[in-house]
């Protein structure tokens, strides 16, 4: 049995004020849209508890994001600078029209190499969430999995990340009723 | 391992994956530079092709007619039973009805901006009982939906699935690429050394996948293997090094092998760093031998449905015994020795290798093969 070895709830929407008591000095998080700066911390978060360095390159990990509405609290920011008469498409707010872009900045940050993956659903399921982390567990040398909600939209931040290992000794198993119960 | 079934591509050069296929073999371009250098399907078209299946169009967005139209022809060849609780639908686009945020009044409703939903009206349309998957990974969403279904079946989840890829184009998309400066302002050169960016693309395309009980020989194309790796570099710019698609190279041809390999379908979208990195990525891999083609230059770079689209005339060519030219290139512009075919040629090979990479550091590979 798969075991939940760390895991990180975040449901308040004051990211910064998070961002600063980690004491850290990672200049990107203040370009970073709300959903990518939610899925950050929460990552930061577990890591952390973990013990482990980001700097360390970690070919064993894969990660694996799920939410409902995409990266459509950043689509609404981007919407406004191409507005006719005002016209003026920011590249900055651009690049996080993509919802997988937050599995991007958190592979960036703790040197992820294996699959990075996000799926859409219309709520939270700890159902889905474990087929599609048990799915990352397929590619070569991978030993655990980030994976877990991560919803942001009009200021409603709802975030579970959760680190999944295939040896644990020690953690919650990976089951639904765990996952509904921390969630 | 599972095996396709069916397959359909709509797009401008075509209403099947025949029409494409025969398009692309003639060396035809969907891809208009009087207009902006995009490739756009007819809407009227679309729709009168929509209506075709029985339904009514007024009732979607020109998106979810592309893919119900593309899912319905595909399921329709392949025979099976889309209303099933074995069979599993799995979406993949990167945008969706993103342009409904720019309507302030519009026939869709509130919920029609949701990827999910979108998947939902596509599950809908064939009485699926099953919750759709949605793949949004970016430019490789295509593969990963590919991925996904492998999974989900070699897991005995279902017996059936059907992947679906699709993205349109909107005032949306266009704008953010244009502010990238990543799109050319005439038909694009893969791999050329006057390339000067990507053209963007529309399509809908599905392909239908059943399980594959080991020991059997069933002759047909298969999906083999698939891998998807990370840079851990950049999100919006791939690695210099090529790293996260030189370890899912490395990942499936450790499963499956070197040999028998009839060509490389690349991503090839001719921005001057993807290309590279490819190129690179294939020289560390040593591949550098093997045909490379990429299909961009045919139909833009198709988004949500690249993966999909690709597949499915790669396998076609596959399938007949040949290599697709890449068009578009002619002066070698990246700086390893990669094969790029320009004529169509016969091959032996029973396997290729289709590769993608996207915004957010991700790659995807995967390997097909052909069983007689």
């Amino acid at each position: 049995m798969k075991k939940i070895t760390s895991y990180y709830r975040l449901k308040d929407n004051r990211l910064t004020d998070l961002y600063r008591t980690l004491e850290i000095s990672y200049p990107k998080f203040f370009k970073m849209d709300r959903l990518c700066k939610a899925g950050f911390l929460a990552s930061e978060m577990v890591f952390r508890s973990l013990g482990e360095d980001p700097q360390t390159p970690k070919h064993d990990t894969a990660l694996v994001f799920m939410n409902s509405s995409s990266s459509l609290d950043n689509d609404m920011d981007y919407q406004t600078t191409i507005l006719p008469g005002n016209y003026y498409p920011s590249p900055a707010l651009f690049v996080y029209t993509l919802a997988n872009i937050v599995t991007g900045e958190v592979a960036i940050r703790n040197k992820i190499f294996g699959e990075t993956s996000f799926y859409i659903s219309s709520g939270f399921s700890a159902k889905e969430l474990i087929i599609t982390a048990e799915g990352a567990f397929d590619g070569k040398g991978i030993r655990r999995v980030l994976c877990g909600w991560t919803e942001y939209f009009k200021d409603a931040c709802d975030v579970l990340v959760m680190m999944v290992e295939k040896d644990a000794a020690e953690g919650l198993d990976f089951t639904e009723k765990n996952i509904n119960q921390i969630y | 391992m599972i095996r396709l079934l069916g397959d359909c591509i709509v797009s401008p050069l075509g209403f099947s994956s025949r029409e494409n296929f025969n398009a692309v073999k003639s060396g035809q371009s969907s891809i208009r530079e009087e207009d902006g250098a995009v490739s756009r399907i007819d809407r009227s078209l679309l729709s009168r092709c929509f209506n075709s299946t029985g339904a009514i169009s007024g009732d979607y967005t020109p998106l979810e007619q592309a893919m119900i139209c593309a899912a319905f022809h595909a399921v329709k060849q392949s025979g099976i039973d889309a209303s099933s609780p074995r069979t599993i639908f799995i979406i993949s686009t990167t945008k969706g009805n993103v342009e409904l945020l720019g309507e302030t009044v519009h026939p869709y409703g509130p919920q029609r901006i949701y990827l999910w939903h979108t998947a939902r009206l596509v599950s809908d349309f064939f009485n699926n009982p099953n919750k759709p998957f949605v793949v949004s990974n970016a430019c490789i969403s295509g593969s990963c939906a590919q991925i996904t279904a492998k999974r989900l079946m070699e897991r005995r989840l279902y017996d059936y699935a059907v992947v679906v890829g699709g993205d349109m184009l909107s005032e949306f998309i266009v704008s953010g690429f244009q502010s990238f400066q990543s799109l050319s302002p005439v038909r694009c050169r893969p791999f050329d050394a006057g390339r000067k960016g990507l053209n963007l693309g529309e399509a809908g395309a599905a392909m239908v996948y059943g399980r594959h009980e080991e020991n059997d020989h069933m002759p047909g194309l298969y999906l083999t293997a698939g891998a998807i790796r990370n840079d851990a570099n950049h999100i919006s710019g791939p690695s210099r090094t090529g790293e996260g698609l030189y370890l899912a190279l490395e990942e499936v041809l450790e499963q499956t092998g070197r040999d028998s390999l009839a060509f490389i379908n690349a991503h090839g979208t001719a921005t001057l760093y993807n290309d590279q990195m490819e190129a690179v990525s294939l020289s560390r891999s040593g591949l550098l031998a093997i045909p490379v083609n990429s299909l961009k230059a045919y139909l833009g770079h198709t988004l949500g449905a690249a993966g999909v689209v690709e597949s499915i005339l790669s396998l076609m060519a596959l399938n007949e015994g040949i290599v697709l030219p890449s068009l578009g290139y002619e002066i070698h512009g990246v700086t390893e020795n990669i094969n790029v075919i320009t004529q169509c040629i016969p091959t032996t090979g029973n396997r290729f290798l289709k590769m993608l990479s996207g915004f957010g550091g991700c790659n995807a590979v995967l390997l097909f093969e052909k069983k007689v």
